[in-house]
């Protein structure tokens, strides 16, 4: 099997040290804005972490029976520096072995992760959306409060916005290299066939 | 005949002339002297923020309040001498000490004078100074919290008027006294011996300059004379302070007319620097007063009250070179430094000009003897020797003079009702103004500083009448705000003010917006009955004192039951605000409190005494309106007879079986 060109190399090995960010940056961000706020709420999701108005936005959501939010109520936050640390030395190893079929394995397994952490974080937002207490003080019939995955939704008198925060964007950045330089090397063996 | 009717058609002629004439000549209606931009010059938009905040004064209401420039619009009442039943202030366990005086608790009092702290001659907008004219003390708020954080007596004073006027780096506020009292050993003395037992005291009161605590530095000791407003100089003669005095006949009764006799009173000069250097050789004399000193604790939210038991005095009659008089005419009032600090406006309240004296004049007058005599020992500079010149027939009854950035004067006129303007160097008079009506007190933004920030002066007045729809007998007090950017002064905005407003000082917003807090910090709090949780919450007795250590939260208090409390017990409900957001304060009553409610902000704990005085159950709740379900944060006490074996006991969200309940 033909070793990969050298820019795609490097372009594989820069994406996965980019990745690194993602333990000095927050990831994923909601925001929530209200007649009251207008200065806005803002929830900052870490690697292992949730920052920002939490409590806040905690004792609000209260009144409409969601749960009080807690760093132990995610899983997620004991394995995900594991995760990312696969990725990150799956892309260095990529680079280092040089061939074809690990580059497709490593776009797989990226692709993977993002469809993997959207669907976990879709679930966790319809379980926190959904799994109301009964004896909350307000209850709107048929109402439920999911947050949105991506973009803007209503919810009552707040209008939530939810998108990748500074490393969530490199993320993305560094799964467009991986992609990107499969793409490149298809299409340059195809050129050269 | 003719000449009959020629005289009766000549007098009716003259008699309509007249009434012609008198109608043309008749002034026009106050509400027509508004310019008509004026409504725009002082609009704020809903929603915007004002330039200045003005930190003005209460008079008798003994409080501050602050209001918004150009707007007019009042944003917050600071309590500071007197109790504020609708936060707790003097009423609430950790309020109590800081109106804690020598003369024990003393629930009002009358603030004249705001001083902002300067570094520099300039605005630094960290504390706010005030005095408490009755019973004499001062007081510093903290311009982050807005909350009065230090309350410091003065002894040997009879009332602290001319205060807390402020040295060009914070050094000192000064504090003098109003009324000369005998003081020592036996104050019990006949009123008549007046001249012979009779002392006027000054006092230098050092300001810590990293976290501004107040401390009595030195007492000049005086001649039993008022003292009546002060200055600071600035630049060139920082180092002295001016002082205005009247009653120097000193009469001691009906001084309307007994302390009017003199034409000329004095303005005293005093040298600080001097003072200092008296106090390091050690010429001062330790001397027994008995004073209380409070200080604001942020971390226990709570003021502790210190009985301090002697000053450090200094007596100028014996320390030659410390204290000048300067004569002025007629009783002055304000005593007022330009930005510059070489010209020092003294205003005769009574009198029908406005002397201006010369620093640069003073110093050489004092350096080559030119006195025309001693009062009680103490040096009088010639009138002539100090004087720069007189800004003459500016109107009657000048009291107070501000600067602006341009060298001009603003003095306000009570008894001719106006504000004149005129150029401090050339003495000319620019521009009038009317006030509605008899301005006191008058304030340009920055104007006792070294860099005025111009632009507006208010006018603080003393009468209102018929400026806004009446309210029976008992009016509200006013202010006027003028524009002064342009040549002319504009009137363009009538506001009511709270309580009498006297001196006041506006600073420029972005000084103080960014550093505003908006919560204290839980983590950070320090109150012996502090709850930082629910799980925290108790209630203990402890001898006949109850103490409930509660929190709330939107929107309920933790305990809302309480059992076991029986009649001659004192409970204090010690309530902690577990809010981290801001503007989320909750407040607690309950039923037959005999004081007031508490305010408690997020963060904050804040205790409420209770004596019941009957049994039975005593519905609390929170005051202050603090979501969709405020409604619903109350709870129940209970109080048993005294011999009763009710268990103390206490739950929030508990119900219980009904054939089980405690008591039964």
């Amino acid at each position: 099997m033909k070793p990969l060109k050298p820019i795609s190399r490097a372009l594989v090995a820069l994406a996965a040290l980019l990745m690194i960010s993602a333990y000095f940056v927050p990831l994923w961000q909601i925001l929530m804005w209200a007649p009251q706020y207008p200065e806005g709420l803002e929830m900052d999701i870490w690697i292992n972490d949730i920052k920002g108005d939490v409590k806040i936005i905690s004792a609000l959501n209260h009144y409409i029976g969601m749960k009080h939010i807690e760093v132990q109520m995610f899983p997620e936050f004991t394995y995900m520096i594991y995760i990312v640390g696969f990725l990150i030395a799956f892309g260095l190893i990529t680079a280092l072995v040089n061939k074809r079929f690990i580059l497709w394995t490593y776009v797989i397994i990226l692709l993977a992760t993002g469809v993997a952490a959207l669907v976990d974080f879709w679930l966790w937002g319809y379980d926190y959306g959904h799994n109301l207490d009964p004896t909350a003080a307000i209850i709107v019939p048929g109402m439920s409060y999911q947050p949105p995955l991506i973009g803007t939704k209503q919810l009552l008198n707040f209008t939530a916005f939810s998108g990748p925060d500074i490393g969530g964007w490199i993320f993305l950045v560094s799964a467009a290299l991986v992609i990107g330089s499969l793409g490149f090397e298809i299409y340059k063996s195809k050129k050269e066939a | 005949m003719k000449t009959h009717t020629i005289h009766r058609v000549l007098s009716v002629l003259v008699v309509l002339t007249t009434v012609v004439l008198w109608q043309g000549c008749k002034p026009k209606a106050p509400g027509s002297v508004t310019t008509g931009d004026a409504a725009s010059l002082a609009y704020v938009p809903p929603g915007k923020y004002d330039e200045f905040y003005n930190v003005v004064s209460g008079g008798f209401n003994g409080q501050m309040s602050i209001y918004g420039l150009p707007s007019g619009r009042l944003f917050r009442i600071i309590p500071v001498f007197s109790q504020f039943p609708e936060n707790g202030w003097g009423y609430s366990e950790e309020t109590k000490p800081m109106l804690n005086t020598s003369h024990g608790f003393v629930p009002w009092d009358d603030l004249h004078h705001i001083s902002l702290s300067v570094t520099k001659g300039e605005h630094d907008g960290r504390w706010a100074f005030g005095n408490a004219n009755n019973t004499p003390r001062v007081a510093r708020i903290d311009m982050k919290t807005f909350k009065t954080v230090e309350i410091l007596e003065l002894p040997n004073s009879g009332g602290n008027h001319s205060s807390p006027f402020i040295t060009e780096n914070s050094e000192y506020i000064v504090a003098g006294t109003r009324f000369s009292v005998p003081v020592g050993e036996n104050t019990d003395v006949p009123i008549s011996t007046f001249k012979e037992n009779f002392k006027g005291y000054i006092s230098f009161i050092s300001i810590d300059p990293s976290h501004g605590e107040m401390k009595i530095a030195f007492q000049l000791k005086t001649p039993g004379i008022s003292f009546d407003l002060a200055r600071a100089g600035k630049g060139p003669s920082h180092g002295w302070f001016f002082f205005s005095t009247y009653n120097t006949e000193q009469a001691y009764t009906l001084l309307e007319v007994n302390a009017s006799q003199k034409d000329k009173d004095f303005i005293m000069a005093v040298n600080w620097k001097k003072a200092e250097e008296y106090i390091k050789a050690g010429k001062g004399t330790k001397s027994k007063a008995k004073y209380a000193h409070n200080v604001w604790d942020e971390s226990t939210h709570t003021g502790v009250s210190t009985i301090m038991d002697e000053v450090l005095q200094l007596d100028p009659a014996e320390l030659k070179d410390i204290i000048y008089f300067i004569p002025c005419p007629k009783s002055p009032h304000g005593c007022d430094t330009d930005p510059t600090g070489e010209y020092i406006v003294g205003s005769g309240k009574l009198a029908a000009l406005i002397p201006v004296f010369s620093f640069t004049k003073i110093q050489a007058a004092i350096a080559n003897k030119d006195f025309e005599g001693e009062f009680a020992g103490i040096p009088v500079i010639k009138y002539e020797a100090a004087l720069h010149g007189e800004v003459k027939k500016p109107g009657l009854g000048p009291l107070h003079t501000e600067f602006d950035n341009k060298g001009n004067a603003y003095t306000s006129f009570f008894v001719s009702s106006e504000i004149v303007k005129w150029n401090v160097k050339t003495l000319e008079i620019l521009d009038r103004v009317p006030t509605y009506y008899s301005i006191g007190h008058l304030s340009v933004p920055g104007g006792p500083t070294t860099k005025p920030h111009g632009k507006y002066v208010v006018a603080y007045n003393k009468i209102t009448k018929d400026r806004y729809l009446p309210t029976g007998p008992e009016l509200t007090q006013s202010a006027q705000l003028y524009d002064i950017s342009g040549d002319k002064m504009k009137l363009i905005l009538d506001f009511p003010t709270t309580g009498e407003p006297h001196y006041a000082e506006s600073i420029p917003a972005e000084m103080i917006m960014p550093n505003s807090v908006k919560i204290y910090k839980i983590e950070d709090n320090n109150h012996p009955y502090v709850s930082k949780g629910e799980g925290m919450t108790k209630v203990e007795r402890k001898g006949k004192e109850v103490h409930v250590s509660m929190t709330a939260i939107r929107s309920h208090l933790t305990p809302d039951n309480i059992e076991g409390v029986k009649l001659g017990d004192e409970v204090f409900f010690h309530v902690t605000n577990l809010e981290q957001d801001w503007d989320v304060p909750h407040g607690f009553a309950v039923k037959g409190a005999n004081n007031a409610e508490i305010l408690v902000m997020p963060g904050e704990t804040s205790t409420l005494r209770w004596k019941p005085l009957s049994t039975g159950i005593f519905p609390f709740y929170c005051t202050d309106f603090c979501s969709a379900l405020h409604q619903e944060m109350q709870g129940y006490i209970r109080v048993s007879p005294a011999g009763s074996n009710v268990p103390l006991k206490f739950s929030t969200g508990k119900i219980e079986d009904q054939a089980s309940g405690a008591g039964q």
